[in-house]
């Protein structure tokens, strides 16, 4: 199948991060739930202060994305966020956001959701909307405040962060996006119903059938179509739902560890969902040099990948340094206990 | 329920979104059509830096009605770069101790829910200790 190529080259003119600065060590979860036998899936994950959800880090995000891309927020015309965890069920996220920065009142405002690949999901939308010139610009933000139930295997990784995109003309961007490719299928991994806090995963599923079969597929697909091979790209982002995940599926696609190795933040600050591919790009970004070449392939679960490509253009000197870096935000650290995460987390029943 | 107060907030409390006097140039904050120093009408929109310093503070344990969640907290009086003195909770402090003349800068955050866990979420302006 092609790929998603869309007629006016587009590319990335501004990014922003976000990771609150709150962490709880996976050795305490262990402890708490007397689990120390076997190993943890990352060392800590980030966790948001009790003022936080979705949108008030879209907005640090986003904000942080303005003032690399240097443009006015009228000028947006689409503020997508995609996330799984939307402070309301029925209430837009990104009219808030849209509201918070300074953006028109004349703008597609939609939250996207496909588990772990919605801010990815928003990214492409907003290449189709900037590349067929319906837009000049358009926001697309991945974050998530992700949930896990106390005791679950999620609880250890499902952490809060992610990163948000400003995309324009490829001739403005500090990146510009090639192509992209999606593949997607019916495959039930995980899940959370719609009156549920925490979701369901099908353990068996996770894996194979699930985050290596759909990134395998969209990888080996984007190489292919694209007429690339591994060693052509200076980094690669891979979702990363616990530390080792992203390391094999690069170790099994022909990826090395260096390639991996800016873009893999899960171990220290756990998964993001919606923000972990993005949030891995992000830090990528900070420190690329005009020319390099990334690839990113974000997972979400029901199933699907996203895989795009970009080639960094010499805006980037500039421009990184113009907002926080991803770094910045994960040297910002005040470990918690389990007991202050059970506050901060809404864990405590009190009525 | 305020949902119609809040509504009509929203701008300078998600925002820090003021006036400034087409007069004397004064900035304003929260916006009220009128320049506190000269006396003039004032309604040009100003989007204030977000940026400034804690000017006096102190810390509550005891919250007000819907605040309980975040106690204890700081709440300051933060003199902005461009003039204007707001109060305003801290947020993200960590571990660090509040001091009078602490760089801080403007974050959006939750300030309470309106009502239960069933009604709007408020957002509005916080301040933490600058984070570069």
């Amino acid at each position: 199948m092609a790929l998603l190529i869309p007629e006016n080259p587009v590319g990335i003119i501004g990014y922003g991060a976000y990771i609150p600065r709150y962490r709880i060590p996976a050795a305490e979860i262990a402890r708490v739930w007397h689990d120390e036998g076997g190993g943890v899936p990352v060392k800590e994950k980030a966790v948001p202060g009790p003022d936080e959800d979705t949108i008030t880090m879209s907005i640090e995000a986003a904000r942080n994305a303005l003032q690399r891309a240097e443009i006015d927020p009228l000028l947006l015309r689409a503020v997508w966020i995609g996330s799984e965890s939307h402070p309301y069920a029925v209430k837009p996220s990104g009219t808030v956001v849209a509201e918070a920065i300074g953006a028109d009142t004349a703008i597609s405002a939609a939250d996207f959701e496909f588990a772990c690949k919605a801010g990815t999901e928003a990214l492409i939308a907003g290449m189709g909307m900037v590349g067929s010139k319906m837009a000049q610009y358009v926001l697309a933000i991945g974050m998530d405040t992700a949930q896990g139930k106390p005791g679950d295997v999620l609880e250890y990784t499902a952490a809060a962060g992610g990163a948000a995109f400003i995309l324009g003309t490829a001739d403005e961007s500090l990146a510009v996006i090639e192509a992209a490719f999606s593949f997607v299928s019916d495959t039930p991994d995980f899940w959370r119903r719609q009156s549920e806090k925490y979701p369901e995963h099908s353990q068996r599923f996770t894996g194979e059938p699930a985050y290596f079969h759909h990134i395998s597929n969209s990888v080996n697909a984007f190489l292919e179509e694209s007429g690339t091979k591994p060693e052509d790209y200076q980094h690669v982002v891979f979702h990363q739902p616990n530390s080792k995940f992203p390391q094999k599926i690069a170790k099994d696609l022909g990826f090395s560890k260096e390639q991996i190795s800016t873009g893999l933040l899960a171990p220290i600050i756990g998964n993001t969902y919606s923000g972990a591919a993005l949030l891995g790009l992000s830090a990528v970004l900070d420190i690329a040099k005009p020319g390099d070449r990334i690839l990113v392939a974000s997972f979400g679960s029901g199933a699907g990948s996203d895989a795009f490509s970009l080639r960094v253009t010499e805006r980037i000197t500039a421009r990184a340094k113009m907002a926080p870096t991803t770094q910045q935000y994960i040297q910002r650290r005040t470990e918690i206990d389990y007991a202050i995460y059970a506050r901060y987390r809404d864990k405590y029943v009190l009525k | 329920m305020e949902t119609p107060r809040h509504w009509r907030l929203k701008k300078q409390r998600y925002a820090l979104v003021g006036e400034e006097c087409p007069h004397c140039k004064a900035k304003i904050f929260p916006p009220r059509d009128v320049c506190p120093e000269c006396g003039l009408e004032a309604k040009t929109v100003y989007h204030f830096s977000g940026k400034g310093e804690v000017y006096s503070y102190t810390s509550l344990t005891d919250a007000p009605a819907g605040f309980q969640a975040s106690a204890p907290y700081a709440i300051a009086l933060v003199k902005l770069e461009e003039g204007p003195i707001v109060t305003a909770q801290l947020t993200d402090i960590g571990n660090e101790p509040v001091k009078i003349g602490m760089p801080v800068e403007m974050v959006t955050r939750k300030l309470r829910d309106d009502g239960d866990e069933r009604g709007m979420i408020i957002y509005g302006y916080k301040f933490r200790p600058v984070l570069s």
